[in-house]
C-alpha cells in the first residue's frame, strides 16, 4: 500500500461552535516538504491530526493517493509517521524499549537493527537503557522523532519538530528531513520557527482563522511573505 | 409531523383531562381500593421509560454505525424520556407500595430492574453533560450496553427474589378497569410521541444554531 | 497483523511498564485490603461477623478495586497520549481492547489472590471448600466486570470528569455480575452448600461475559474513532 500524494479537498472541522478548519484544500506530493505556519490555536494540530487519520473531518475529503482513510484502513496507517505535540513515549520504559515496542507494533522487519540505527542517528545510544522519564525535553523530542520515522513511512507528519532542540539537533533534524524528502516522502510539518525551516521547505502555507493561504516565496523569503500575509 | 403536532397536542391534553374522570369511575380493586388507582399512571410511566430506553439504544446503534447526527438526537431524547418517566414510576411506585405492602421499597424483579435501567440512563445523561466534547459517541456506547444489560438484570434479580404482583395483574383486571388502563396507556404513549417530536426538533434547532454560529465566522 | 501477536505485544508492554514501578499493583492491593477492613468494621458486631457477609464483601472489594485499577491503567495511557499512538498503529483496534482487558485482568487476579484468603480469614468464611467452583465464579465475574470496565475506561480516557464518570457508568451495567457473584459465592459458603445454584449463577456470568465482550469488540472501533 503506497501512495504519492496527500490531498485535502474542502476539509472543514468543527468543534461545537468553533470552526477549527474552514474549507481547507491542499495537495502535498511525494518528494515535497510543506511547512504549515500559523499562530497558536490556528488549527495546525487539527490539520495534522486529520491527516494522520486520528480525527475525521466534519465535511470534505482527504485522499492518500486515490484512497480515503476508511478505504486504506490499517495498511494506510502503517505508511504514516506522526510526531504529535504529546510525544507518544512511555516514561517508565527505556529509550530502546520504547522504540522496540513501536517497531514491532509497526511490523518493522529486523526491529533490533532498526532501533539501534535510530538511537545512533539521534545520538541517544549511550542512554538507550535509561527510562525516558529521566530524559530532558530535547532528548525526548529527538527520541519521539525517531519513533515517528522508525517504520519508514511514506507520509511524515510533524507537529513542531524543533521544540526543545538545541542548534546542533536542529541542524541534524533538518538534514534528516531533507534526506527523507529527497527519498520521496511526503513531509508536512508545522512550526513557529521560520528560520529553521526556511532552507529546507519547498513551500509554506499559513492557517489563519481556519483558512489556508499559500505564501509566495518572493522577496525577503518566508518571513517577509508571512508578514505580508499576516498584515493583509 | 409539524402539522400533526397541534391536533395531537390537543388530543393528548383532552385525554389527560378526561383521565382522572375515567380513573375515578373505574371500579375499586378488591384489596387495595383507592390506592390501587395510582397504577393507571404508574404502569404507563414504565412503558414509556422502557420505550425510551430502547429508542436510545436503537438510535445509538444507528449513530455508531452510520454517524447520523439525527440518530444522536433520537438517542438523547430516548434517554431523557427514560429518566423523566422512570422517575415518575420510581415515585409513584413506593407511594403505592407503602399502602399496599407496608414498605416503601422491595428488592424484587420489576423494581430493581427499573431502578438499574433508570440509573444507567441517568449515567448516560451525566456523561453527555459532563464528558466534554465528543461524548455523544461515548454515550452511544453506554446506551447500547445499558439496553443489552436489561435481560441480565431481569434474570439475575429474578433468581434472587420476587414479591411484586405478577404480570398477570393486567389480564385479571375487571372489565371496567381494563378500559381505563388501556386508555391511560394510550394517553401516555401519545404524550411520548409528542415529546419525542418536540425534543428532537429542539436538538435539531440547537444543531442549526451551532451551524449558524459557524457560518457567521465565514 | 496477527491479532494474537498484537495482543501479546501490548500486554507485554503493559506488564513491563507496570513491573517497573509496580505502582498500580501495590496501590490497588492495598486499597482492596483497606476496603475489606472498612467493611469488617461496618459489619462485625460483638466480635462476630454477620451471617453471609463474606461473599458480599469479597465482591464489593473486587468491584471497587477493579474500578480503581481501570482508572489508573487508562490514566497512564493518557499521560503522553500513547493511546493515540496505539490507535495510529496498523493493527485491528479490537486487539487493543483485548490487550488492555488482559492487562487489567492480570492485575485483578493478583489482587484477588490477596483478598480471597483475607476474607476467608477475617470472616471465617469457608472459601476453600469448593475451590474450583469459587475460582470459576471469580474468574467469570472478574472477566465480566473488567470487560465492561475496559470498554468504558478506554472510552473515557480522553473525556472530562473521567474519574467520577467511570464508576457512575460502570456500576449499573455490572449489577448482574455482582448479584451473580455474591449469590453464587454465598451458595458455596452457606452451612449447607449448594453447588447446583452456584453453577446456575456461573452460567449467567458466562453468558454475560460472552454477550458484553462481543458487544465491546463490535463497538470499540466506532466509539474510539473521532
Amino acid at each position: 500500500m503506497d501512495f504519492d500524494s496527500l490531498t485535502f479537498q474542502e476539509v472543514t472541522r468543527n468543534f461545537g461552535r468553533r470552526r477549527a478548519l474552514n474549507r481547507v484544500s491542499l495537495t502535498c506530493r511525494s518528494a515535497e516538504m510543506t511547512a504549515v505556519l500559523g499562530s497558536n490555536g490556528a488549527g495546525k494540530s487539527t490539520l495534522l491530526s486529520i491527516a494522520a487519520t486520528l480525527l475525521s473531518p466534519s465535511s470534505g475529503t482527504i485522499r492518500y493517493g486515490a484512497q480515503t482513510a476508511r478505504e486504506g484502513g490499517a495498511a494506510l496507517r502503517g505508511r504514516i509517521g506522526f510526531l504529535a505535540h504529546d510525544l507518544f513515549l512511555y516514561p517508565e520504559l527505556s529509550a530502546a524499549e520504547n522504540l522496540s515496542f513501536f517497531a514491532r507494533l509497526h511490523r518493522v522487519s529486523d526491529p533490533a537493527n532498526a532501533v539501534d540505527a535510530a538511537l545512533r542517528q539521534s545520538n541517544l545510544h549511550e542512554r538507550r537503557d535509561d527510562p525516558v522519564m529521566t530524559f530532558s525535553r530535547g532528548m525526548r523530542q529527538r527520541l519521539a522523532i525517531e519513533r515517528a520515522l522508525l517504520h519508514a513511512p511514506r507520509l511524515v507528519l510533524l507537529d513542531e519538530p524543533f521544540t526543545g532542540l538545541d542548534d546542533a539537533a536542529v541542524a541534524a533534524t533538518r538534514t534528516r528531513l531533507s534526506v527523507l524528502r529527497d527519498a520521496g516522502c511526503i513531509v508536512l510539518l508545522t512550526t513557529h520557527d521560520l528560520e529553521a525551516v526556511e532552507p529546507i521547505v519547498d513551500r509554506a502555507v499559513v492557517l489563519a482563522g481556519g483558512r489556508l493561504n499559500a505564501i509566495e516565496k518572493g522577496d525577503g523569503g518566508l518571513r517577509a511573505g508571512y508578514r505580508r500575509l499576516a498584515t493583509s | 409531523m409539524q402539522r400533526l403536532f397541534l391536533p395531537l397536542l390537543i388530543l393528548v391534553a383532552a385525554m389527560f383531562a378526561y383521565a382522572p374522570l375515567a380513573i375515578a369511575n373505574a371500579p375499586f380493586e378488591s384489596t387495595m381500593l383507592l390506592v390501587q388507582k395510582i397504577f393507571y399512571f404508574h404502569v404507563p410511566s414504565w412503558f414509556v421509560m422502557f420505550s425510551g430506553a430502547f429508542l436510545c439504544a436503537g438510535a445509538s446503534v444507528v449513530y455508531l454505525a452510520k454517524g447520523s447526527k439525527n440518530a444522536d438526537h433520537y438517542a438523547v431524547t430516548g434517554a431523557e424520556l427514560a429518566v423523566v418517566f422512570g422517575l415518575m414510576g420510581l415515585i409513584t411506585g413506593p407511594l403505592w407500595a407503602r399502602k399496599a405492602w407496608g414498605v416503601w421499597w422491595e428488592w424484587d424483579v420489576k423494581l430493581t430492574l427499573a431502578l438499574v435501567v433508570w440509573l444507567t440512563f441517568v449515567a448516560y445523561l451525566l456523561l453527555r453533560r459532563y464528558g466534554g466534547p465528543g461524548s455523544e459517541k461515548l454515550a452511544a456506547g453506554v446506551g447500547i450496553f445499558g439496553a443489552a444489560n436489561i435481560p441480565f438484570v431481569y434474570y439475575s434479580v429474578n433468581w434472587w427474589r420476587t414479591i411484586h404482583p405478577k404480570t398477570t395483574v393486567v389480564p385479571t383486571l375487571g372489565p371496567g378497569m381494563r378500559g381505563t388502563f388501556w386508555f391511560c396507556v394510550l394517553a401516555f404513549m401519545l404524550l411520548m410521541v409528542l415529546i419525542i417530536a418536540a425534543r428532537v426538533r429542539l436538538e435539531r434547532q440547537r444543531a442549526r444554531v451551532d451551524e449558524l454560529f459557524l457560518e457567521l465566522e465565514d | 497483523m496477527n491479532f494474537v501477536r498484537v495482543v501479546w505485544l501490548v500486554v507485554r508492554k503493559d506488564l513491563l511498564v507496570e513491573l517497573r514501578s509496580r505502582e498500580i499493583l501495590y496501590t490497588t492491593v492495598f486499597f482492596a485490603v483497606s476496603c475489606v477492613l472498612v467493611f469488617a468494621f461496618g459489619f462485625v458486631r460483638e466480635g462476630q461477623a454477620m451471617d453471609d457477609v463474606g461473599a458480599g464483601i469479597l465482591w464489593i472489594a473486587v468491584a471497587f478495586s477493579g474500578t480503581l485499577a481501570l482508572g489508573r491503567a487508562f490514566e497512564r495511557e493518557r499521560q503522553s497520549e500513547t493511546l493515540r499512538a496505539l490507535l495510529l498503529a496498523p493493527v485491528d483496534r479490537p486487539a487493543l481492547y483485548v490487550a488492555k482487558l488482559i492487562g487489567v485482568l492480570t492485575l485483578m487476579t493478583a489482587v484477588e489472590i490477596v483478598v480471597v484468603p483475607l476474607v476467608a480469614l477475617l470472616f471465617q468464611a469457608p472459601l476453600f471448600r469448593h475451590l474450583p467452583m469459587l475460582l470459576g465464579l471469580l474468574l467469570a465475574g472478574t472477566v465480566g466486570f473488567t470487560g465492561v470496565g475496559t470498554m468504558f475506561g478506554a472510552m473515557l480516557a480522553r473525556a472530562r470528569s473521567r474519574d467520577v464518570l467511570l464508576p457512575v457508568l460502570l456500576y449499573p451495567i455490572t449489577i448482574p455480575v455482582i448479584i451473580a457473584g455474591v449469590r453464587g459465592t454465598s451458595a458455596l459458603l452457606q452451612a449447607d452448600p449448594d453447588p447446583a445454584i452456584a453453577r446456575a449463577w456461573l452460567s449467567l456470568l458466562l453468558s454475560f461475559d460472552v454477550v458484553f465482550i462481543t458487544l465491546a469488540l463490535w463497538t470499540f472501533e466506532p466509539v474510539m474513532t473521532d
